[in-house]
């Protein structure tokens, strides 16, 4: 068993267990790109400027393939250059982690901080929502007034969207299921719709009003005038942009286009939970200035979570969101078993027993495509992103041989011969060579833990926050 | 012709071809600023970084060889080697009836519209048409779709809230053969390419026409937004690998986005364009036109002075890292 001195909580060792096993094998991060550009430097003094610039084209790739703005970019590029040739190389750090923790922390920066919603003044304080056709205000209203509700504000909504089909059934559909009244009146303008409803929800005792306005591109004069016009009634307390994490290139003026005219205070990333990078984040909190308040992360009236610049900045470069995994890993391990396993893993006993729980404890996790997307892919370009559905596929198939294997022979893999190979192979379906892979894989699997349990925790990839 | 309503939309929000870099042509002919210039307009059309560098390469070769030195010849040659990448034609307009068009794509896109726009379409050409609301998810998405089968004199067959989209197919499958509608098109749910189990549902909604009409569906289309960056290639190659997807509909086209992740698609991945949506009338969408999508590609692409770039806040570095 590990002795207390390790400190190696359960926890650690099973972050560490799923990183290790997973990312370091399937994915090149952009650390490891690096690494190959910084072989040849030697370890002393400062960081090489002709070193640095060929680095620097690395991340620019990465950075553009991550849908960063192409201006945004190259003035982003500049200061990371400076930082870094002013940077004596670390002893603890290669320069490539170096890079990647100047390039990290300038992001973060840039990102800005979690701002919380200004609530301040007379009730009932309005907050408004705007952005362009589909993304995602009507949805984004609906878990904001949960989410406030669940703060205690006693919240009502307001469909300003009198032009989509059905969008204030929409809303009030959404209200309904969340217990939060909406009002809605066909035949008054937007402006006066929300002046009326913010009477009503006043009258009502609300401490929060949503408006949920329609879909429009900024470069629609009439209907950005509209905007105005229910801005100039409301006074809202908050004008919060609603953008499509997946935008790309456009998103600097598409934020710029509603920021100008308007005045943001903030903004509002959804569908954050496809794989899209979120470069458009950086580029609209470049042009806009105003901080990034909450993101959305699915559909149901729950997915809304804080906006934190850390995880999404290990995003954008590709490092994958390793936080969000551990989150979701140690929902879904039974921590106390886990441990044990792990402990006894680290000694280097790791039987096919241990492995097939394993694979059991990643699908549990869900589905392994979702899973996927949170570990750090190389920049290879999004055609070139591991394919979750063929990892699935993979991971079903190496169940079903281990599934098909006597306890005996999953203990001891070694009494493995040609005839009881077959075996397994026809009762899985499989063949010989897919069972031979997989005695591989499990065999390199135990060196790996071993080694790692000699080598403590330095032996992780990332950093564990 | 259609391309004329496509082209007076863009030029709404488009200015002159080859806008910011037409200025580069000139004095400082194929100079480095040329070259640069030209990569900022591919990248910022969203045709990602890849392809602008292979056509660049392209380019520099074809200069070479031919002896090219202007810069305005170069936008010629450039112009050629886009309308020759998206030579892959939409597919025909199937001929069998009835006919199964199903769309798919990612959240919001613009599927429910873009169904009420190809509606439009085929009643235009004398068929009949039925539309089916397999999106039984999202909020009065049924409500949604019901509104425009109403403005367009459609039937429109739905399922209760949160039922299984595959009987509302079937259902729908079957009231076409009953009352003999030539073509039915079905408008899914929005969903992550990523979700698994959403999109083995997708396989399920075909498997379903198809077991009540033949070879149906005949046609699977794929909304994707004309803002989407890089990710559209990903959702691209996710729902061609769940389902047979025959083509694009680039909606959203009268945004200020130029669309060319569509180019990247159709030219990584063979997929051809079929429509593009330009507003959100049912008049909207027309058949894809190759030359009028790249004149919208490389239209003018301003830059932002950099002055206008706020500076981030020194004391908002998160410390817990
Ligand atoms: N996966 C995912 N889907 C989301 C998220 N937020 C919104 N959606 C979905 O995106 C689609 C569009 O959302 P809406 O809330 O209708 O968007 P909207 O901005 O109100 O659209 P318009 O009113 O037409 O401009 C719906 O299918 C939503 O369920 C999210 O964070 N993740
Ligand atoms: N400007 C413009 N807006 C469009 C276009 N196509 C759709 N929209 C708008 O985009 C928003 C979303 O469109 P929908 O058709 O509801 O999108 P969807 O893909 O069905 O959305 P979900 O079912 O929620 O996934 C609506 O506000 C539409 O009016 C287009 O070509 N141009
Ligand atoms: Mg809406
Ligand atoms: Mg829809």
């Amino acid at each position: 068993m590990l002795s207390a001195g390790r400190s190696l909580s359960a926890k650690q060792t099973v972050r560490r267990l799923v990183c290790q096993s997973w990312c370091a094998k399937m994915f090149e991060t952009l650390t490891e790109r690096l690494q190959g550009v910084f072989r040849n430097l030697s370890r002393r003094g400062k960081l090489r400027p002709a070193d640095v610039d060929t680095a620097l084209q690395e991340i620019r790739l990465a950075l553009l393939e991550a849908d960063v703005h192409y201006q945004v970019v190259k003035d982003f590029l500049e200061t990371v250059r400076e930082e870094s040739l002013g940077e004596d190389i670390s002893r603890s750090l290669n320069p490539a982690q170096q890079v990647v923790g100047i390039l990290n922390r300038e992001l973060i920066v840039t990102l800005g901080e979690p701002a919380p919603l200004t609530l301040v003044g007379e009730k009932p304080r309005a907050i408004m929502l705007v952005g362009l056709q589909g993304s995602g205000k009507t949805t984004t209203a609906a878990k904001l007034a949960r989410w406030l509700r669940g703060h205690g504000e006693r919240v009502w909504m307001v469909a300003a969207d009198p032009r989509r089909p059905a969008a204030a059934e929409q809303l009030k559909v959404l209200g309904d299921e969340i217990g939060v009244p909406v009002f809605f009146d066909p035949k008054l303008s937007p402006p006066n719709l929300c002046e009326a409803g913010k009477e009503e929800a006043s009258k009502g005792g609300a401490s929060v009003v949503i408006l949920d306005t329609a879909g429009r591109s900024q470069l629609d004069q009439p209907m950005m005038e509209e905007l105005r016009d229910i801005r100039d009634a409301i006074h809202p307390v908050e004008v919060l942009l609603v953008a499509d994490a997946m935008t790309g290139q456009e998103a600097l003026r598409i934020a710029q286009g509603f920021q100008e005219p308007l005045g943001l205070t903030g903004m509002i990333l959804s569908k954050m939970d496809g794989d899209a990078r979120g470069g458009a984040a950086i580029s609209m909190r470049v042009v806009t200035g105003v901080p990034i308040k909450f993101i959305g992360t699915g559909e149901a009236r729950d997915a809304l979570e804080t906006f934190d610049p850390n995880r999404l900045a290990s995003r954008i470069l590709g490092m994958g969101d390793l936080r969000g995994l551990y989150e979701k890993a140690e929902g879904s391990f039974d921590m106390d078993q886990a441990g044990q396993q792990a402990a006894r893993l680290l000694q280097g006993e790791f039987t096919l027993e241990d492995f097939l729980e394993q694979l059991a404890m990643m699908r549990r996790m869900g589905p392994l495509g979702k899973l996927l997307e949170m570990f750090p892919t190389g920049f290879g370009g999004a055609n070139l992103q591991v394919d979750g559905n063929v990892a699935e596929r993979q991971l079903i198939r190496t169940q079903a041989i281990i599934q098909s294997m006597t306890s005996d022979e999953r203990r001891r893999p070694d009494l493995l011969n040609a005839s009881r190979k077959r075996r397994i192979a026809s009762g899985s379906g499989t063949t010989v060579q897919e069972v031979n892979q997989l005695l591989r894989q499990y065999k390199q699997m135990r060196r790996m833990f071993k080694k790692a349990g000699k080598r403590g925790m330095t032996g992780l990839p990332f950093k564990l926050r | 012709m259609e391309g004329n309503r496509w082209r007076q939309a863009l030029a709404r929000t488009r200015r002159t071809a080859f806008g910011r870099l037409a200025s580069l042509v000139g004095a400082t002919d194929l100079s480095s600023a040329f070259w640069e210039g030209l990569e900022e307009t591919l990248v910022q059309a969203d045709l990602g970084i890849k392809i602008a560098q292979t056509l660049i390469t392209d380019l520099k070769e074809i200069s070479r060889a031919e002896g090219l030195t202007r810069g305005d010849q170069i936008l010629e040659r450039l112009h050629t080697l886009l309308l020759r990448s998206l030579e892959m034609v939409p597919n025909p307009e199937p001929e069998m009836r009835p006919l199964v068009i199903i769309l798919v794509g990612v959240n919001g896109s613009g599927k429910t519209t873009s169904a009420a726009r190809i509606a439009h379409r085929w009643l235009s050409s004398g068929d009949k048409v039925m539309l089916a609301a397999a999106d039984t998810y999202r909020a009065a998405a049924s409500e949604q779709l019901e509104i425009w089968g109403d403005r367009l004199g459609v039937e429109v067959i739905t399922g209760q809230s949160g039922s299984d989209p595959g009987a509302v197919v079937y259902n729908a499958a079957q009231a076409t053969l009953a009352r003999d509608v030539d073509v039915l098109i079905v408008d899914t749910s929005g969903r992550m390419h990523t979700e698994h189990n959403l999109m083995a549902e997708l396989q399920k909604i075909c498997r379903v026409a198809g077991k009540v009409i033949p070879g149906a569906p005949h046609q699977v289309l794929l909304v994707l937004d004309a803002t989407t960056g890089q990710n559209g290639l990903a959702q691209a190659q996710a729902f061609t690998d769940a389902v047979d997807v025959t083509g694009v509909i680039v909606a959203k086209l009268d945004s200020s986005a130029r669309g060319g992740v569509g180019f990247a698609i159709n030219s990584v991945l063979g997929l051809p364009i079929q429509y593009v949506g330009f507003g959100e009338t049912l008049e909207d969408l027309s058949a894809f036109d190759a030359e009028a999508f790249v004149d919208g590609l490389l239209a003018e692409s301003e830059t932002v002075p950099r002055h206008e770039f706020p500076a981030p806040n020194p004391h908002s570095i998160n410390s817990n890292s």
